[in-house]
C-alpha cells in the first residue's frame, strides 16, 4: 500500500473499531482499519441458503478465530501448566470483517447503573467487610448518565428493538422496571414473545416478579438507520448465533456501519492484516504506528499513525499490549501491573423444562435476541445481605433458534443415555416440548485471575501465546446456585412435566470444553485510579496516551448483561471525548 | 398434525442438484453437490476409509443412532457416506485447530491435547477397537451381535478403555460427534438421507422463515421440511 503514515490505525474491524472509525472519520481524519481475518460482506456470504447451513456455519465454525493461527493457553489455577485452547468451544470469538459483531445474537442491553459504580455500590450497602478476600471489586469511573447519550445513538445505529419502561422519567410502557431512564424510547418496538417466551413472561409475573422483552438488535420492522443503512424486518428463522444474517435483520457492523464507512475517501479497510505489535517510541509513553503481516503475502509492513485504537477482541487486545509493551504487566503475586488484571468472564448456566406433549416448543423458530426476561435477581436489584454474594443474573427465555446437530449433540448425559434408542426417544421429546431457561450472570474480578503471556506456547507468527488463569469461585458460584433456585417455582407455573436445573457446583473449575459464552471481560480495564486498571474514564491508556483500547477488556469486571451494547456505548463516548477535546490538544485526558 | 416419514427415502434428488441457481453453481456448496450427484447412481464408494473400516462405521454408528420405532437409523439415513465424506474436507486435516507441540497431557477439563486430527483418530481408533473385539469377543466388531457392540461402545464412553495411543473415550466422542453430525447435517453433505433426521425431530429445514409461527399457543409447525438443495419430504 502506498500510505505510509495516517491520522488513526484501528485494529479490528467489529463493532468497536467500526465504531470508531466511523467517528475518526466524521472528524476529518484519515483512517485505515487493519483485519486480521478475511473481507465478509453479508450480500455474498451471508446470502440464503448458504448462510443456513448449520455444518457449514456454527458447526464447522465458518465465521470463528482460526486457532491454527493463534490462541490462548488456559489454566485454573496458578499452581498448574497451562495447556493450548486447541478447538473452540467454550467461548468463540469472530474473525473477519464484521468480528464477533457479524455471529452475535443481537441481545443488546445498556447497563445496569449500579453495575457501574458496583464497588461503591456494595460499601454503601454492606460495608466493606462484605468484599471477600481477593475479589479486585473496582468502579468504572464513569455513570449511567453520562453514558446515556451514547447507549441511544448506539440503539438507534444498531435498529434496536425493545420495550421501554422510563423515557425521560414517564412511565411509558411495559419495559423493565429495573432499567434506568432513558432519554428517548427504542427506535423499534420490541420483537414478539414465541410460545416459550410468553409462558416464561406469564409464570414469571403471577409469582411477582418483572419479566420485560430482552432489547433485540434484530430489527422487528422495516429500518433505515442514522447512516442511512437499512435492516430487514426479522422472520425468526432462527440463525443468528454463529450465522450472519440473510436478511440485514441482525444488527452487524457489516449491515450497520461499513456500508457507508466504505464509501468515505479517508476510510480504508485492509483485510488479511494481522497486527503483530504497537511500536513505541523510545519513552514508551506514544504510539508511532503499528507493524502488520499480510496473511496472504507474508509481508510486514509498518505504518504509522498520530493515534492507535485497539478495537480487536478482547483478549486480542491485551495480547497486543503485552507483546508491544504498552503499560505495566500485571502481577498477581505483588499485586501491581494493570496489563492483564481483573480478568473476567460471565457466570452463565442453562436450565430445561418440559412441557406437556401437546405443547410443541418449535425450538427451530426464534430471534438471537429475542426473549422474555426478569431482572429481580440481576445487580443490586435484590437484597445480597442475607445471601453473602456480590453480583447477580437476569433469567430469561431466549429462544434463539436451536438447530438439530446442536440438539443432538447436546443431547442426553447426566444420568441419562448419549445414544442408542432411549437417547433417541428423549432427543426427540426434549427438542419438541422443552425450553430452555438461562441464568445470565455476573463473574467477579479476583486477584489470581488473570491474563499473561505463556512460557511455552507461540502463535504461527512466532509471538508467545496469551496465557488465561481462571476458575470459578465460590462467590460466584453461590450466586449462580441461588439464582437457579429461584427458577424452579417459574418453570413450575409454567406447566413443567420435568425440568433439569443446571447450576454451578461448589469447586468445580472452569471447563473449557463445553461452550458457555464468548462474553469474556477485563484485562485492560477502565477506572480512575492508575495503579489499578489500564485505562482512564475514556478508555485512553494511562501509560500511552494515543492509544485507546476499546472493547469489553474495560470492564472491571464481568456484568450479568450481554456486553455488546455496553462496549458501543463506551466506544461512542471514548469518540465523542477524542473529537471534542483529545483531538484539539492530544495528550492525557486524565491526569494520572 | 406433525408430519411424518410416509414415504421411502430416495436420493434421487440429487440427480437435479445442478440445474439450480447460478448463485447455488458459484457458492461454496457447488463442489459437494457435483459430487453427490455423480455418486447418485451407484452405491457410495468411500474413499478414505477402507472396506473393514468402513463396516465398522456403519455398524458402530448404526448402534448409536439406531433404527427403531422413531425411524430410520445411521444407516440408512448415509452416516458413514457422510463421514467419508468429511474426511476429504480442511476439518479432517484438523485445518481451524491449534496443532503446534509441545502435547504435554493435563486435567481434562483443560481440553484435548492429543496431536491427532480426525484422521489419524479414525484410523487409529477404528484399528483400535477392532484389535479390541478381537481380542475380547473374537470377533471384529461389525461382526459382533448388537449387544456385544454396545458393550464395546458402553466400555470406550466410560473411559475403561485406552486404544493404543488414543483414550477411547475420545474416540468415542469423535465417532459419536460426526455420527450425529450425519443423522441431522443438510443432506447435501451425504449423510440425512431422504432428510430422515429431520423428519423424526420435526425441524423444517431450510424454510427459515418463521413470521407467522412465533406464537401459536404450541401448536405443532406443520409444514414438513425442505433442504438446501430444494428437496421436500
Amino acid at each position: 500500500m502506498a500510505k505510509t503514515h495516517v491520522d488513526a490505525i484501528v485494529v479490528g474491524a467489529g463493532w468497536a473499531g467500526s465504531i470508531m472509525a466511523k467517528e475518526l472519520t466524521e472528524a476529518g481524519l484519515s483512517v485505515v482499519m487493519l483485519e486480521r481475518g478475511s473481507e465478509r460482506t453479508t450480500p455474498v456470504e451471508g446470502a440464503y441458503p448458504e448462510s443456513i447451513d448449520e455444518l457449514r456455519g456454527a458447526v464447522r465454525k465458518r465465521l470463528f478465530q482460526n486457532l491454527s493461527q493463534s490462541t490462548v493457553t488456559i489454566r485454573n489455577t496458578m499452581d498448574q501448566t497451562a495447556l493450548p485452547y486447541r478447538q473452540l468451544a467454550a467461548f468463540l470469538p469472530g474473525e473477519g470483517v464484521g468480528g464477533a459483531g457479524l455471529h452475535w445474537s443481537g441481545v443488546h442491553f445498556r447497563v445496569a447503573p449500579e453495575d457501574l459504580r458496583l464497588r461503591s455500590s456494595v460499601i454503601e450497602r454492606y460495608g466493606e467487610k462484605f468484599i471477600p478476600e481477593g475479589m479486585n471489586l473496582q468502579d468504572y469511573g464513569v455513570t449511567y448518565e453520562e453514558l446515556e447519550p451514547f447507549f441511544d445513538k448506539a440503539e438507534k445505529v444498531f435498529g434496536t428493538s425493545g420495550e421501554a419502561y422510563k423515557v425521560q422519567g414517564k412511565i411509558v410502557g411495559n419495559g423493565n422496571v429495573f432499567s434506568p431512564d432513558r432519554s428517548d424510547n427504542f427506535p423499534l418496538p420490541a420483537m414478539k414473545d414465541t410460545f416459550s417466551a410468553s409462558i416464561f413472561r406469564d409464570a414469571a409475573s403471577n409469582a411477582g416478579y418483572h419479566p420485560y422483552a430482552l432489547p433485540a438488535a434484530n430489527a422487528s420492522r422495516q429500518y433505515t438507520n442514522t447512516y442511512g443503512c437499512q435492516m430487514g424486518p426479522c422472520n425468526f428463522c432462527g440463525y443468528c448465533s454463529g450465522y450472519d444474517c440473510y436478511l440485514d435483520s441482525k444488527a452487524s457492523p457489516n449491515v450497520n456501519i461499513l456500508p457507508v464507512l466504505r464509501q468515505d475517501p479517508g476510510f480504508t479497510l485492509i483485510p488479511n492484516a494481522h497486527v503483530l505489535r504497537v511500536n513505541l517510541d523510545s519513552t514508551k509513553t506514544k504510539a508511532t504506528g503499528v507493524t502488520y503481516l499480510d496473511t496472504k503475502t507474508r509481508k510486514e509492513t509498518s505504518l504509522s499513525a498520530d493515534l492507535v485504537i485497539l478495537g480487536a477482541f478482547q483478549f486480542n487486545n491485551i495480547h497486543l499490549m503485552l507483546v508491544s509493551g504498552i503499560g505495566k504487566p500485571y502481577d498477581p503475586l505483588s499485586n501491581t501491573g494493570t496489563i492483564g488484571r481483573n480478568f473476567v468472564y460471565q457466570t452463565i448456566t442453562s436450565s430445561r423444562v418440559w412441557l406437556p406433549s401437546s405443547s410443541y416448543t418449535n425450538q427451530f423458530v426464534g430471534a438471537g435476541g429475542a426473549g422474555v426476561a426478569i431482572d429481580d435477581f440481576n445487580s443490586m436489584n435484590f437484597d445480597h445481605g442475607p445471601l453473602g454474594f456480590v453480583g447477580g443474573s437476569p433469567v430469561w427465555v431466549n429462544q434463539a433458534g436451536t438447530k438439530p446437530i446442536a440438539a443432538a449433540t447436546g443431547a442426553g448425559g447426566g444420568g441419562t443415555p448419549r445414544w442408542g434408542s432411549a437417547y433417541k426417544d428423549a432427543l426427540i421429546n426434549t427438542y419438541k416440548h422443552s425450553l430452555g431457561i438461562d441464568a445470565h450472570g455476573s463473574n467477579m474480578a479476583y486477584r489470581d485471575v488473570y491474563l499473561d503471556l505463556d512460557p511455552t506456547w507461540k502463535d504461527v507468527y512466532g509471538q508467545p501465546l496469551l496465557r488465561m488463569t481462571f476458575t470459578w469461585k465460590d462467590n460466584d458460584i453461590r450466586m449462580n446456585q441461588y439464582v437457579v433456585s429461584r427458577i424452579e417455582p417459574v418453570a413450575r407455573a409454567m406447566g413443567a412435566t420435568k425440568m433439569n436445573l443446571v447450576h454451578l457446583d461448589a469447586g468445580q473449575p472452569f471447563d473449557t470444553r463445553n461452550y458457555q459464552t464468548t462474553h469474556l471481560g477485563g484485562g485492560a480495564i477502565m477506572g480512575e485510579n492508575p495503579q489499578t486498571s489500564a485505562l482512564n474514564r475514556y478508555l485512553q491508556s494511562w501509560d500511552v496516551s494515543n492509544v485507546f483500547v476499546i472493547g469489553s477488556n474495560a470492564f472491571p469486571q464481568g456484568m450479568g448483561y450481554n456486553p455488546t451494547g455496553m462496549v458501543a456505548a463506551l466506544a461512542y463516548w471514548a469518540a465523542h471525548h477524542i473529537r471534542t477535546t483529545y483531538l484539539k490538544s492530544p495528550g492525557p485526558l486524565v491526569k494520572a | 398434525m406433525e408430519p411424518t416419514l410416509n414415504r421411502p427415502l430416495r436420493r434421487s434428488f440429487v440427480k437435479g442438484l445442478l440445474g439450480t441457481t447460478s448463485f447455488w453453481m458459484a457458492s461454496g456448496h457447488a463442489s459437494w453437490a457435483a459430487a453427490l450427484a455423480a455418486e447418485a447412481t451407484q452405491p457410495y464408494q468411500p474413499v478414505f476409509f477402507n472396506g473393514t473400516e468402513y463396516r465398522f462405521l456403519e455398524a458402530a454408528s448404526e448402534r448409536l443412532f439406531p433404527a427403531d420405532h422413531n425411524g430410520p437409523g445411521a444407516k440408512a439415513l448415509g452416516v458413514a457416506e457422510f463421514i467419508d465424506r468429511q474426511m476429504q474436507t480442511p476439518y479432517a486435516h484438523g485445518e481451524n485447530w491449534y496443532m503446534s507441540g509441545p502435547f504435554q497431557q493435563g486435567p481434562a477439563n483443560l481440553g484435548y491435547q492429543l496431536p491427532f486430527v480426525p484422521r489419524d483418530l479414525y484410523r487409529k481408533g477404528i484399528a483400535g477397537v477392532e484389535h479390541y473385539a478381537r481380542q475380547h469377543y473374537g470377533k471384529g466388531f461389525s461382526d459382533l451381535s448388537a449387544p456385544h457392540q454396545d458393550e464395546i461402545l458402553t466400555a470406550l464412553e466410560g473411559g475403561s478403555v485406552q486404544l493404543d495411543e488414543i483414550p477411547g473415550r475420545v474416540f468415542f466422542e469423535q465417532l459419536r460427534t460426526n455420527t450425529l453430525e450425519g443423522t441431522f447435517a443438510d443432506p447435501l453433505y451425504g449423510g440425512n438421507r431422504g432428510l430422515g433426521g429431520w423428519i423424526m425431530l420435526g425441524f423444517p429445514g431450510a424454510r427459515a422463515d418463521f413470521m407467522d409461527w412465533v406464537n401459536q399457543e404450541g401448536a405443532p409447525y406443520p409444514i414438513g421440511p425442505v433442504s438446501i438443495s430444494g428437496e421436500t419430504a
